[in-house]
């Protein structure tokens, strides 16, 4: 069976290869186990080098226009990445 | 007994841009003596949402020792002013493995997810939230986890639980009867406790009763703290514990664009504080409101 990992990285900008300002991360495989505070590094330092180490980007966040009255108004962190890997039956065997 | 005092304007504006102030090791060890001798026996008592201060917790008791103390008494009255509300209180247990092990729980229990607290608040004004720490807190134990400068950020409570890891996180590893004192919107969450020993933490929040305006000791504001200095392009030096050098504080996790809405939010707090809408910070409140309101007619007549 193949299994999905997971890694979600928000950059500075919307462009990938801004630097990481915050990441998760969680695996379908059940081999690593990632949770709230558990690192000071990122695991990659842009979007970019996380593509060239393998991962596949699969959504993006976009880019929206700020609706009048609340220009000012920060919120969620807005430049969120979403990357997989997909861990095969044979990768599985190894 | 620590000492009376009230918070200067620099520190209070530490707290307009970071959302928290430290005070390490601010409460005498016999307070937090006392609350492990009430914890192995019930804990703080239960108390009605919205009870002045000044009569939630019987005397003697060691939460009335942490309200009466004239170190926290102070910090208080310079952030919410004279007998606020308690809005409610909790103890935050992160067990330890003596602990876990009664409740047959072998592995440390995971950290919590990034929160904030209560529900959407969209208030000029702030709820206060202390926590007070009896005993010390190791690396070990997991302390509260929290994200400087995320407390104007207008979020869901949980709905931030997806981020795990952001720049600049800060972990508190502290002395026994050190008190975190926070905006009620910071971001936060409890560590995982890898010790021998449950962590123990008290959480009170508080509701002011009166308006939020130099409740503090302003005497270190004066008319320098007002003038507007060259921005961007700079040839001094500038001056160490500047007004706005520590409104417009940068952290690590910041977007390249949100920084600076941060700053015209942490302006305007600053302002509704002050009570005094005159104060800005590097100018950057004083253009988004720079609209002299005149057309410009071009030589034809035609507005250009």
């Amino acid at each position: 069976m193949a299994r999905q990992r997971i890694l979600v990285l928000w950059l500075a900008d919307s462009a990938l290869d801004a630097p990481v300002v915050a990441w998760s991360e969680w695996d379908g495989t059940g081999e690593e186990t990632h949770m709230a505070g558990d690192a000071t590094e990122a695991p990659y330092r842009s979007g970019l080098e996380a593509l060239r180490a393998g991962w596949r980007l699969f959504q993006v966040s976009p880019l929206l226009p700020h609706y009048p009255g609340t220009e000012t108004q920060t919120a969620y962190l807005k430049y969120e990445f979403w990357f997989e890997r997909i861990i095969s039956e044979e990768a599985d065997a190894r | 007994m620590s000492d009376y005092r009230r918070l200067t304007t620099r520190e209070v504006a530490r707290f307009v841009a970071r959302g928290y102030l430290m005070f390490e090791g601010l409460t005498p060890p016999a307070i937090g003596e006392r609350y492990m001798e009430e914890s192995a026996s019930g804990g703080p008592p239960a108390v009605p949402a919205g009870t002045p201060l000044s009569r939630a917790y019987p005397e003697g008791t060691a939460l009335r020792m942490l309200v009466d103390d004239p170190g926290v008494r102070g910090i208080l009255d310079s952030l919410v002013g004279p007998d606020p509300l308690v809005d409610h209180h909790f103890v935050h247990l992160t067990l330890g493995e003596p602990e876990r092990a009664a409740f047959g729980i072998t592995d440390p229990l995971p950290s919590q997810h990034w929160h904030q607290d209560s529900t959407i608040d969209t208030r000029q004004s702030f709820d206060v939230q202390i926590m007070w720490y009896p005993h010390d807190v190791t690396v070990e134990m997991g302390g509260t986890r929290f994200l400087p400068g995320s407390h104007l950020r207008i979020v869901s409570e949980a709905a931030i639980g997806r981020y795990q890891n952001i720049r600049g996180q800060q972990h508190v590893v502290c002395p026994a009867g050190s008190l975190l004192v926070l905006h009620h919107g910071i971001w936060h969450g409890g560590g995982s406790n890898r010790s021998d020993r449950t962590r123990h933490m008290v959480k009170i929040r508080l509701n002011p009763t009166v308006p939020q305006v130099r409740l503090w000791d302003t005497a270190d504001l004066t008319a320098d703290d007002y003038a507007q200095r060259p921005i961007f392009w700079q040839r001094e030096l500038r001056a160490p514990d500047d007004l706005h050098d520590i409104l417009c504080e940068v952290q690590p996790w910041l977007e390249a664009d949100t920084h600076r809405l941060e700053f015209v939010n942490r302006i305007r707090m600053f302002r509704a504080l002050l009570g005094d809408d005159s104060f800005d910070a590097d100018y950057w409140a004083t253009r988004l409101e720079h609209n002299p309101g005149r057309r410009v007619e071009s030589a034809s007549g035609t507005p250009a």
